[in-house]
């Protein structure tokens, strides 16, 4: 018999080879409380969070605990169901409403998750035959919405125009077309340069789709993302978005405007074939998004935040994934995988967790711990966090 | 020279900027195993042999290139 696993052996290796230098496991960390949306108790110890994505600081709003609570007791524990069977509650409806309106667009479709989103939508969207062109640094959700549909699919290098607009050209006039982006970058914590490359797809009559995880809520005038900020929300096709970093629960979306948009409900197997999200989760997305809409103060003081912790860090002599903060995540650069894993070690025994990223998931075969600020970190927590990165990297001898 | 032949010398004159082994080419010699490429130079020596041609190459095809002599091949089909 053929071990099947035997083609993980070189991951099992490393692992062994990493942990036999001391280091904890950075991927099996057990939060055993969680105090707040900033605070919880790791190893039993009080840790600050600084790799959550919980940009907004949702998770304990008590307006949202309350519809959680309410819908809980009001529609039960869970749906047991698909979307289109008996798996769709006014929860569901009510919270597509809310979609609607904070986009301000036509059509909203709720998925299980932000994966399911992304792979539902794509390939929904992109069959066999049809041109899927996306970013080299494209989220895996994205990669695995491509394979699924069956399309042809053309990357091009990140975050580069002329490379998009290469390969738009070289490809046949009838095909059909599908760019994806995403707005902002989750790894580095950079920005697309929407505004250049929506112009360019619309030039070549490719339909646009733009993955706006991790800028809901806090991009833009109304917290709409990238698209927003950039001046082209009207001019794209699709926008996938999550309940799982602003909004603070679990979920995932698609936003649109374009007249045939619900038939994709008929169509799109994650969609279909998975039980939908339970009643106390679309309550609490609800309440959330509603309150996202009228957010400005603590947007503004998410922004004040990762500047600061970005001007401190370079100021402590890290290398960051970008020159400018440009979104609520900032990534500092490490040399190799054991550096990063010990100063991920060290700041956690400082308390502070911060998320350690390897590749493949990075660009460039970085090592990167990436650091994700929340509107409710305060500036002396802000502050408390520079003191550990200081004493953790000269502990460790990165700075 | 024949047009595949030229084909050849072309591509490999796209591969010399990445040969950091100084590795010699033929038709069987392997991007993975003999060139020893990760998935970033790959990234950018299929973008330089789309320029150098003005063609695509999916990813999709990329998958079934393994050699140099395949790579020849499928440029001069695609180039057609």
């Amino acid at each position: 018999m053929v071990d099947l696993l035997s083609k993980f052996d070189p991951l099992i290796e490393e692992r062994e080879t990493l942990l036999g230098k001391g280091v904890r496991d950075p991927f099996s960390l057990v939060m055993e409380e969680v105090k707040s949306p900033t605070v919880a108790i790791c190893n039993g110890q009080e840790t600050i969070l600084l790799g959550t994505y919980n940009y907004m600081g949702m998770t304990f709003d008590p307006d949202v605990i309350d519809a959680g609570k309410d819908a809980l007791e009001n529609f039960g524990s869970g749906t047991t169901g698909s979307r289109v069977l008996n798996g769709t509650y006014r929860g569901h409806r009510d919270c597509e409403d809310a979609l609607k309106e904070f986009y301000n667009m036509d059509h909203a479709m709720v998925y299980s998750t932000g994966y399911q989103a992304n792979l539902g939508t794509i390939s929904a969207l992109a069959g066999k035959g049809d041109y899927i062109i996306l970013d080299i640094d494209s989220h895996a959700s994205i990669y695995d919405g491509c394979s699924m549909g069956n399309a042809e699919i053309v990357a091009f290098r990140h975050n580069d125009v002329e490379a998009l607009e290469k390969r738009l050209k070289r490809l046949p006039e009838e095909a059909g077309k599908l760019v994806v982006l995403e707005g902002v970058y989750s790894m580095l914590g950079d920005v697309a340069p929407l505004k250049e490359m929506v112009a360019v797809c619309k030039k070549y009559g490719a339909m646009t789709l733009v993955d706006e995880a991790h800028s809901m809520g806090f991009v833009g005038e109304n917290g709409r993302g990238v698209c927003e900020e950039a001046g082209v929300i009207d001019d794209v096709d699709f926008i996938i978005g999550t309940f799982s970093k602003s909004v603070g629960t679990v979920g995932g979306f698609c936003v649109s405007n374009h007249p045939k948009f619900e038939i994709l409900r008929l169509v799109s197997r994650p969609y279909i074939f998975t039980a939908s999200l339970p009643p106390s989760v679309v309550a609490t997305a609800t309440t959330s998004i509603r309150k996202l809409m009228h957010a400005g103060n603590k947007r503004a003081h998410l922004w004040e935040n990762s500047k600061t912790l970005h001007k401190g860090l370079q100021d402590l002599g890290y290398t960051l994934g970008t020159d400018t903060p440009q979104s609520a995540i900032i990534a500092v650069v490490l040399e190799d995988l054991t550096k990063g894993a010990m100063l991920w070690q060290a700041l956690l025994e400082n308390g502070l967790y911060v998320n350690l990223a390897r590749p493949p998931a990075t660009p460039k075969g970085m090592t990167l711990l990436r650091c994700s600020l929340c509107a409710e970190h305060t500036a002396e927590q802000v502050q408390q966090i520079l003191g550990m990165f200081e004493a953790a990297g000269k502990q460790v001898g990165v700075i | 020279m024949t047009d595949r032949s030229a084909t050849f010398a072309k591509v490999a004159e796209q591969i010399t900027p990445f040969n950091n082994k100084g590795v010699a080419l033929d038709e069987s010699t392997t991007f993975a195993g003999d060139l020893e490429w990760d998935s970033l130079t790959v990234m950018d020596f299929v973008a330089a042999i789309e320029d150098e041609f003005d063609i695509i190459i999916t990813m999709n095809m990329q998958a079934e290139i393994e050699t140099v002599g395949q790579l020849v091949d499928a440029v001069e089909k695609l180039a057609e």
